[in-house]
């Protein structure tokens, strides 16, 4: 682990009424990684997001990007240094065509200064870079879906167009819930190089996921949630083969089928 | 024997082409196409003083004029930024008190007076509605509908800015010429200002605010600031109508405070078609000259508008502009199945 700290999430508690949601949750990002956050359904992975992204404020305990506190700072200004996220039921903007969807985070403050995705939006106009996304992330220019409204986009697209929208910001942290769930094993099979690719741009990804083995084929690091604790962490083998994982997911098929495969 | 089956296709115009806002002109044709509707709408608007019988008729115009600003001021927070304000009450008696005490206070001409009270309205509304902007939906609506009622019994109770009376003796427009095409002129002014800004990048981040306001905010943009701006852009527009209405009838008063300057830019706006801007326009020259008309009827004119309104809501729900810019784009035909 000689990797610099970019996140670091220290003893972060949320409780919703009664329930505790995250009880003194600590771990770490390197920076550069891919980091899986897994746990079965209700052990408060979204909610760690939620927490980091300034979406939902924490209980108590704090968050550190690159060594600032971000922990009680409102979306927008987490968003703006750096730290975006994606959302488990998409949010695109369902009245614009697809590239205008990504005009917006070209237009937001960070974009401005940075320039935005690989600083193309000091180049040209917005809507051409938001094309040059789309076409990066899988949108076939040619077949015009580019510029097909967002609402008659299938679910395949959507998720793409999610990753799209925190590429423009050019962030330094990508954290993505679900981008996996509710696409066919093909629509995943072309998911899994761009999240290396987006790797290999020098932007640390945080994955929430429940398709384990496709996860583990490009996550560096596992942290695995049991009712809003950290059961344990490590890398993915060691993941695969700990006993209380096991029993932590006791019952869903997904793990054995993983399990047995690996 | 008649029993195949036939349904209606809809086709797409040639030269709407791939995006709403790409257009691939090919001939003169083509150009008249599009511009023909702007133009008769512009042609329309200037010349309709010229057709009106008399005096009566031509301040009729002017005050469907001060009405469809408010409708487009409406439409633009409800239909591209998602708040649905019933502060048209509020935004004309800010901006009519504060026309009318520049005025007759500083003796500031009419024509500079204005202006001024639409930004100085804006800014007092903004600030007054800055805490209610994290509401929604029919929660905002609540809220705008009460600053008009508190703001007029405010006056009353305290007897400030005239009172009961009003300000009196407010200047009129040089002539009323001016008064006509000042209005009409903000009119053109606001309907494609605004039509131009809601298709670049800044109207574009508003309307993202009205579809999801999440993801604007994990764009890292801060959503109250672009509701206040989009808030202080309608407001001043509404103070702009007030402050024009205190000119035209040279007298301020509670009655600016009235409902009707909040209900019915939205009566207009579901007639003309929401979110087309120009609709709203449409639906004020419609209803407020039917207003007139009803005159000699006294409140049962109310009656006559509830139907019309139904009858709109009912059958065509999307009202006239939709339905005809959809007719206009697009073919239809009957085809075998």
């Amino acid at each position: 682990m000689s990797r610099e700290t970019i996140l670091r999430v220290e003893d972060v508690s949320k409780t919703f009424g009664g329930i505790l949601a995250l009880n003194r949750l600590s771990f770490d990002v390197g920076r550069g990684e891919v980091l899986g956050i897994i746990g079965p359904n209700g052990s408060g992975k979204t909610t760690v997001v939620n927490c980091i992204t300034g979406f939902v404020k924490m209980s108590s305990g704090k968050v550190f990007f690159k060594g600032k506190d971000i922990s009680g700072k409102p979306p927008h200004k987490i968003a703006d240094m750096g730290v975006t996220r994606t959302f488990q039921v998409m949010r695109p903007y369902y009245s614009l065509p697809a590239y205008k969807n990504l005009v917006i985070p070209l237009f937001s403050p960070r974009a401005r200064r940075t320039g935005g995705w690989r600083g193309g939006g000091k180049l040209g106009d917005r809507n051409t870079v938001g094309i040059d996304i789309l076409e990066e992330i899988g949108f076939e220019r040619d077949s015009f879906v580019p510029y097909k409204m967002a609402s008659t986009l299938p679910t395949g697209y959507l998720k793409r167009l999610e990753l799209a929208r925190c590429l423009a910001l050019q962030p330094e942290v990508i954290l993505c819930d679900e981008v996996f769930s509710g696409l066919s094993m093909s629509e995943i099979a072309s998911m899994v190089p761009l999240i290396e690719r987006i790797q290999m741009d020098g932007i640390t990804v945080v994955m929430i996921e429940h398709r384990l083995r496709e996860l583990f084929r490009v996550a560096n690091r596992i942290v695995v949630l049991n009712f809003g604790e950290k059961l344990m962490e490590g890398v993915p083998e060691e993941v695969m083969s700990d006993e209380r994982v096991r029993e932590a997911y006791f019952g869903s098929e997904e793990v054995e089928e993983v399990m047995t495969y690996a | 024997m008649n029993d195949e089956q036939r349904r209606k296709e809809r086709l797409d115009r040639g030269l709407k082409v791939r995006a709403d806002s790409l257009y691939a002109l090919m001939s003169w044709r083509e150009l008249g196409y599009l511009t023909l509707p702007r133009f008769v709408l512009i042609a329309g608007i200037l010349v309709m003083p010229f057709l009106m019988p008399s005096m009566y008729w031509q301040r009729v115009i002017s005050v469907a004029c001060i009405y469809a600003i408010l409708a487009m001021s409406f439409d633009l927070l409800a239909h591209y930024v998602g708040l649905v304000s019933l502060g048209g009450a509020f935004f004309i008696g800010t901006g009519g008190y504060i026309a009318a005490v520049l005025n007759t206070s500083l003796g500031i001409p009419p024509l500079v007076c204005i202006p001024i009270a639409a930004i100085a309205g804006g800014v007092i509304c903004t600030i007054l509605l800055l805490p209610c902007l994290p509401l929604r939906g029919v929660y905002f609506a609540i809220v705008t509908l009460m600053y008009p009622l508190a703001l007029g019994r405010v006056i009353e109770a305290l007897d400030i800015l005239g009172g009961t009376d009003g300000i009196l003796g407010v200047e009129s427009f040089p002539n009323r010429w001016v008064e006509q095409y000042f209005v009409i002129a903000m009119v053109l002014l606001f309907l494609f200002g605004l039509r131009r800004l809601v298709n670049v990048d800044l109207g574009l981040v508003l309307r993202a605010v009205k579809d999801n306001d999440q993801a604007v905010k994990a764009s890292g943009m801060s959503i109250a600031f672009f509701k206040a701006l989009a808030v202080f852009i309608a407001s001043g527009m509404g103070c702009l109508a007030g402050a024009c209405i205190v000119h035209i009838y040279m007298w301020s008063g509670i009655s600016l405070f009235a409902l009707d300057f909040s209900i019915l830019p939205i009566a207009a706006t579901v007639i003309g078609g929401g979110g087309t801007l120009v609709g709203p326009v449409l639906g004020c020259f419609i209803l407020v000259p039917i207003s007139e008309l009803l005159r000699e009827f006294g409140t049962l004119r109310i009656v006559a508008y509830s139907v019309i309104l139904m009858a709109f809501v009912v059958f065509r729900s999307e009202g006239i502009m939709n339905y005809g810019q959809r007719k206009y784009h697009q073919f239809e035909r009957w085809v075998k199945v």
